[in-house]
Order: C-alpha cells, then structure tokens, then sequence
C-alpha cells in the first residue's frame, strides 16, 4: 500500500493529466487501467452517548476529499470535483431509517463546501425517492428554490418521467430531480448487507431515482443493476461517490438491524461505481468472517451484479482487485 | 345410480346442511360480521414512559419496497397482506420503531420470524414466540410479526422495548 505522501504525489500527477481534459475527471485513473477508492476513517467519530461529531465528519470529509483530489487546500479540491455554476444533486440513502441512512452531518459538510467552492444555494438538491423516506431519515424536507433543497420525488412539481427507458428487459421511470433538475450528482450511498444483492452501495443507490425499483430486484438485481447504471442520466450524471461508512449493516439489510450493525468509522470515496462496490464488498465479507458468519455466495446471495458491471458490454467500471488502488488513510 | 332409502336421505340432508352453512357464510361475509381488524399500537401514556410520535403508515404489500426496499421480497414470498409502522419514544429520549407486518397466515409469520434470528437472540414470552436483543425486540402472534427497533443503545432499552411489546400483544 503506498504512503499518503507518495499517494498525493501520484495524485497530483494524476489529476494534472486528466484534470486538463474536465474539471471531474480528477485523479481517479492514475493510468488507464487503474482505479482509486479512497476509505478515510475517524475511529473517534462516534461520542460516547452514540452521536457522531459533527466537526470530525467535516474533517473526515476533507482529509478524504484531499487524499482523492491530491490536494491538501478542500475548496480547491471541491472546485476540481463540481461543475461550478450547475446544479449539484445529492442522492442520500434513507431506507433502513435514521440509524443506517446517509447521516445529516455528512451532507450538511458537503453542502457547505459546495457553497465555499462556488456552488449557489439555489443549485444544491438533496433527494431520495420519497418525502417520507427523506423524513424518515431525519432531514427535512425544503423546496424553496433560492435555497438548498431537501426533495423527495413524490414533492409537487418533480414526479417520475413520463417516457419509460428499457432498463434490460424492465421498463423504467427515472426521477425528474434527476433527468431534470441536476446536471451533476454526487452519491452518498450507505454500504449495507443486501438480500438480495448480497451488498448495497454505489450502483444500488440510484435504485431510488426509480419509480418502481422492486421491478429491478429479480436475479439478485443481476443485470438489472449494470443495466440502470448505463442508462445515460444515470451513467452520465452521477459522476462521484461519497460513502457514508459511517455505520453499516453486516447481515439482514437492507434494513436496520441494530443486532448486526457495526461502524466501520469511514467514508469511501470515489469514481469508478464497481470498484467501489467492490472494496464494499470485500469489507463486509471480512465483518461477516469476523462475526463467524459465512460468505455472501455460501448463503445464496453471491454478488454477480458486480461480475456483469464490469464486463466490457457495460464498462461502467472494475472489479479487478489489482485495478483498484485501494487507499486507506 | 340408484340408493337406498338411507343412501339417498343421507345426500338429502348433507345437501341441506351444506345449503344452511353456505348460507351462514353469505349473511357473516355481508353482515361484516367478521374478524374486527385492530389497531395494535399503543396510544401515547398506554404503556408507561412511551409515546407514540408518529402516525400509522400502512404499506399494502406491492407498495411495501418503499418502505424496505429488496427486504420486501422475503416478506411477498412469505405471503404478507400489510404491513404499518410507527414510532415511539421512551421517556423523550429512546426512539424505536415498531413494525407490524399482517401475513396470510401464521405459517409466513413464523417463516420470517425464524429467518431473522442471530445466534444471540434471547428467548422472550411473547405472543407465540419471541426474541429479544439489547435494541430490538420480535415476536410473532397468529398471522402477526411485530418488530420494535431502538436507534440506540441504553441500559434499560430492552426493559423498556419488552414492555412495549407486551402493549401491542395486548392488542392483537
């Protein structure tokens, strides 16, 4: 594993080279053929009465966006992530409830660097699928458009595109907050056991800018998960993933179960949404071992999503570990 | 086919009796003569220290993903008719979820029941059966499982999740 100081070095190089094509690009792909997950942990995140400190997730946030961006300076680092003068939409995680949701600290950070970056009030939209899912989650909903918005699809005014996209052998309705409201999308997934998928984290979460994600859920959401991530809105806009690591579920999610939750202490970040799942993957089968429990593919919900999103046909990302340049800080 | 006398009195009367209790079905079933449905949350200040900060949300079972998404499926598989939630704080401070999950019989709650259980559960007396953990409790009753959920972890979160479990039991 490669030191923080050569990791930034690399980095810097890194996001010169492809940092001079797009101002999102960033230091993702070292080279062509590599891709860089950056987990950041903060054992100390959590007090003592089980609140997370609001100030530590700030700087959790930042030591990880500088060790992704290969920047120490975090407003530089967020004008080199964000379209500045775009909408920036927020996709949160909210099933499962407050205790395993995108916590309200992480996208509050991000929402002020955003706006310390540039980023107008009015451009910024938090959402999810549903009002009640937002609420459920502890935020509160806000649809003023001169101020940040906290938006489910079912608000007044948003809905669900009308035309329907093939979505393999499933039609689907994509979320206008998505199609129409943001031009860029940064993903807060929650890494979470799934039963069906075996893991939930970044390619599952745009399963919430669906209309009927259950259509989606057949297979062991194989390919339904490749194919809702190469649909153009999907594929093009939800560029950047922040993973709210924070707590996660080892066993019985998606759903909270405070009998096998555990804190992992982190944010994941990153581009490439199978390299991602991937790392998540890996974490939790290494919790599940730990816990004495047996592999995801032993129980019957062996990950093959992640299989069928890196092969060539999708080319939505890798799943080779000697690929990923995994870096812990 | 012919019957004797006794055989053909015997279908004459097994003809009437089926006749008199399809009857019986069809006034109960317009009547609305039929099981009562019951509302198995606790009122605010019903089991002490508890009060019920939500409204009921009722999910009818295709709907039921938008509440827990892929889990809904094990649910569907095991027959469930509805499912509705609320929330609850303890003393203003412990909040918990309780989920009631309405099955088509007794045999899908005990197919989830015994699904979901870790090799920590603590058996409780509950309903049928019943387990609880440090921040959960669950318990199936007839074609019900309950589920109540604590967000956090306090000394006397179990005490107080099996006290409002033992209200909803009441209750079903």
């Amino acid at each position: 594993m490669k030191s923080r100081r050569d990791f930034l070095k690399t980095a810097a190089v890194g996001a010169a080279v492809i940092g001079s094509r797009s101002n999102i690009g960033l230091a993702a792909m070292l080279d062509a053929h590599s891709s860089r997950v950056v987990i950041a942990r903060d054992a100390a995140l959590y007090s003592a009465d089980g609140s997370v400190d609001e100030k530590r997730i700030a700087d959790l946030l930042d030591r990880a966006i500088a060790a992704y961006t290969g920047r120490d300076k975090p407003i530089e680092a967020w004008k080199r992530i964000v379209p500045v003068g775009k909408v920036i939409g927020l996709k949160i995680n909210s099933v499962g409830g407050k205790a395993i949701a995108t916590h309200l600290a992480l996208t509050l950070a991000i929402c002020e660097r955003l706006q310390q970056a540039g980023v107008k009030p009015g451009e910024i939209v938090v959402w999810e699928f549903s009002n009640s899912a937002i609420e459920r989650a502890g935020y509160t909903i806000a649809t003023d458009r001169n101020r940040i918005r906290c938006i489910g699809t079912d608000t007044p005014g948003y809905g669900y595109e009308e035309q329907p996209q093939a979505c393999g052998a499933v039609n689907v309705h994509l979320s206008k907050i998505l199609t129409r409201e943001c031009d860029f999308v940064i993903n807060l997934p929650v890494p979470k056991d799934h039963n069906l998928a075996g893991v939930t984290f970044s390619m599952k979460n745009p399963f919430g800018a669906v209309e009927h994600p259950n259509e989606l859920h057949a297979n062991g959401c194989n390919p339904s998960v490749a194919e809702l991530n190469s649909l153009p809105a999907i594929r093009n806009k939800i560029r950047f993933t922040i993973g709210d690591a924070l707590s996660s579920i080892y066993q019985g999610g998606p759903q909270f179960r405070p009998e096998t939750l555990w804190h992992p202490n982190a944010l994941i970040v990153g581009e490439d949404r199978v390299a991602l799942d991937y790392t998540v993957w890996q974490m939790i089968e290494a919790k599940r071992a730990e816990m004495g429990l047996q592999t995801l593919a032993a129980v019957g919900r062996p990950t093959t999503f992640l299989t069928t999103a890196a092969q060539a046909k999708y080319n939505l990302g890798t799943n080779d570990p000697n690929r990923i340049q995994r870096m812990e800080i | 086919m012919k019957f004797t006398s006794n055989g053909w009195m015997l279908p004459v009367w097994f003809s009437l009796f089926a006749a008199f209790m399809g009857m019986m079905v069809a006034v109960t079933s317009t009547t609305g003569c039929k099981k009562k449905s019951v509302d198995p949350f606790p009122a605010t200040g019903a089991i002490t220290g508890w009060d019920k900060t939500s409204e009921t949300r009722v999910y009818a079972a295709k709907d039921l993903y938008q509440y827990i998404d892929g889990d809904a499926e094990q649910y569907i598989s095991a027959g469930v008719v509805s499912t509705s939630t609320s929330d609850y704080k303890y003393q203003g401070k412990l909040e918990a979820t309780v989920d009631v999950y309405t099955m088509g019989g007794a045999d899908g709650a005990r197919t989830i029941f015994e699904k979901g259980q870790t090799r920590d559960a603590q058996t409780v007396q509950l309903g049928d059966a019943g387990i609880a953990y440090s921040q959960s409790v669950t318990f199936r009753k007839g074609p019900a499982l309950v589920r109540i959920t604590a967000y956090e972890s306090t000394p006397n979160a179990q005490a107080a999740l099996l006290a409002l479990a033992h209200g909803i039991e009441a209750k079903l």
